[in-house]
């Protein structure tokens, strides 16, 4: 049995908080890059001009890259071998308070959905966890914007609309969000489970680095062009660069279910990963 | 080269820009997001007087990160600006004349910025950062307990936008 102290997991927590805010993930900023020379419509060029200054200035002066900080998504994969000493949660949540309150993060979580009331220390997190066996403990902090989170949506299709109907349905959904998702867009898409289990397939696809070839790259890649071809561009002012990558996480389902649930992250799509 | 405008904008400026024209924007604008524009809309509706004067004035839908060290504000990028829709016919008709913001409008709201001769104009989503190194001062004028979502009275300094829906009904998203 491995036992790993609650302040090192809010310390790494904070850490990973810090640079998530502050770092856009390499294979984005790299994904930014490549738009930017390859983009044809002059007006989409200037905005990816001013995204990829923006990620220098973030960097180098310790400013977050947008104001929207986020309600801070947490995922932990932990081993069955592996003690937590002290209360798990609150460990975590700690951490998130700390990077928010040190770096003069943007606090965004109010305290109930209908009486609002801002918390102060943009905690709680939304937390998930997944036991696997071994003694490793994984972590990875994603802040999410709630401009693009908004703009998520799930559908249950019938099993005949099969991978076209797929498609459609994400395509629709990132054309009817337009401009607000600020595009280019990171889009994670869970196909199947259920209806809770889809959305978080979808969010946890975007977890992983945009461009790696899985066992879903097909499909991504013809999501990819089916959603460039929109035209919607940079901050929806036209281009071919309306997204920098497709993620897809599938999962077995019922007979008489197809869930798709689609999960828009903007052009700043944060994360950072740490192992303990 | 960009052209740039100082706020409040005159009228003669208000007239020439035409949407997908990119401007540098300096000079004193108001933060207000969804709580400020609820609280706004429902004191008008109450009767009473609103916190800031609006007419000719200028409103950035931002909801920024506190300032600190050489920042007078964080990181302060646009907000979407589809959330004030609702509220903003009634604010036009008291005067405002420029909005700073990102993403689409409303048909109401396109119709209410042409009525009013006024302009929408889109900054970068998401590039907050550099945005707040383009801020000069900023200091709470209302509603203070709304924390990031208070009004705050900035200076600003060549902020990059793009014009998005001018007050002759151009609407870069309409295209």
């Amino acid at each position: 049995m491995r036992i790993i102290p609650s302040e090192l997991i809010t310390e790494k927590v904070a850490e990973a908080a810090t640079r998530a805010n502050l770092e856009l993930p390499a294979d984005i900023l790299q994904a930014l890059k490549t738009a930017h020379t390859q983009e044809t419509e002059e007006r989409a060029r200037v905005v990816l001009g001013f995204l990829l200054e923006n990620a220098e200035v973030a960097r180098q002066e310790g400013l977050a890259l947008c104001q929207d900080t986020g309600l801070a998504v947490v995922h932990c994969t932990i081993g069955l071998s592996v003690q937590v000493e002290g209360d798990l949660t609150e460990a975590i949540n700690e951490g998130i308070r700390r990077a928010y309150l040190d770096n003069h993060f943007r606090t965004s979580v109010v305290r109930d959905p209908i009486l609002r009331g801002n918390t102060g220390d943009n905690t709680p997190c939304i937390l998930h966890t997944e036991l696997v066996p071994g003694d490793g403990f994984e972590l990875t902090v994603f802040p999410k914007g709630a401009g693009s989170e908004n703009m998520g949506r799930i559908g249950m299709l019938k099993p005949g609309a099969g991978k076209e109907g797929v498609i459609d349905f994400v395509v629709q959904a990132v054309s009817d969000a337009g401009s607000n998702p600020c595009p280019p867009l990171v889009i994670g898409v869970g196909i199947g489970g259920n209806m809770e289990y889809a959305a978080y397939l979808a969010k946890k696809a975007m977890m992983r680095p945009i461009g790696q070839s899985g066992p879903n790259s097909d499909l991504e890649a013809e999501i990819l062009a089916r959603v460039n071809e929109t035209g919607i561009g940079p901050q929806g002012l036209g281009g071919r660069t309306t997204a920098l990558g497709v993620c897809v996480e599938t999962f077995p389902t019922h007979i008489a279910s197809l869930p798709v649930a689609v999960n828009l992250g903007c052009h700043a799509t944060r994360r950072c990963r740490v192992s303990l | 080269m960009m052209r740039k405008i100082t706020l409040p904008m005159d009228e003669k400026t208000l007239q020439e820009l035409t949407a997908g024209e990119w401007v540098l924007i300096s000079g004193e604008v108001y933060t207000a997001r969804d709580a400020a524009h609820q609280r706004m809309v429902q004191a008008l509706e109450n009767g009473e007087s609103l916190p800031i004067e609006l007419a000719n004035q200028s409103i950035y839908y931002s909801g920024p990160c506190p300032g600190f060290g050489p920042y007078a504000l964080g990181s302060c990028g646009p907000t979407t600006s589809g959330r004030m829709d609702g509220y903003t016919p009634v604010l036009l008709d008291r005067g405002l004349k420029v909005m700073i913001g990102k993403g689409a409008r409303s048909k109401e709201v396109a119709e209410s910025i042409q009525r009013c001769g006024a302009v929408y104009l889109a900054a970068i989503g998401g590039a907050g950062a550099l945005m707040a190194q383009r801020v000069q001062s900023a200091e709470i004028v209302a509603y203070p307990e709304l924390g990031p979502e208070a009004i705050r009275r900035l200076n600003i300094e060549e902020f990059p936008c793009i014009v998005a829906i001018d007050a002759h009904g151009g609407n870069l998203y309409e295209r």
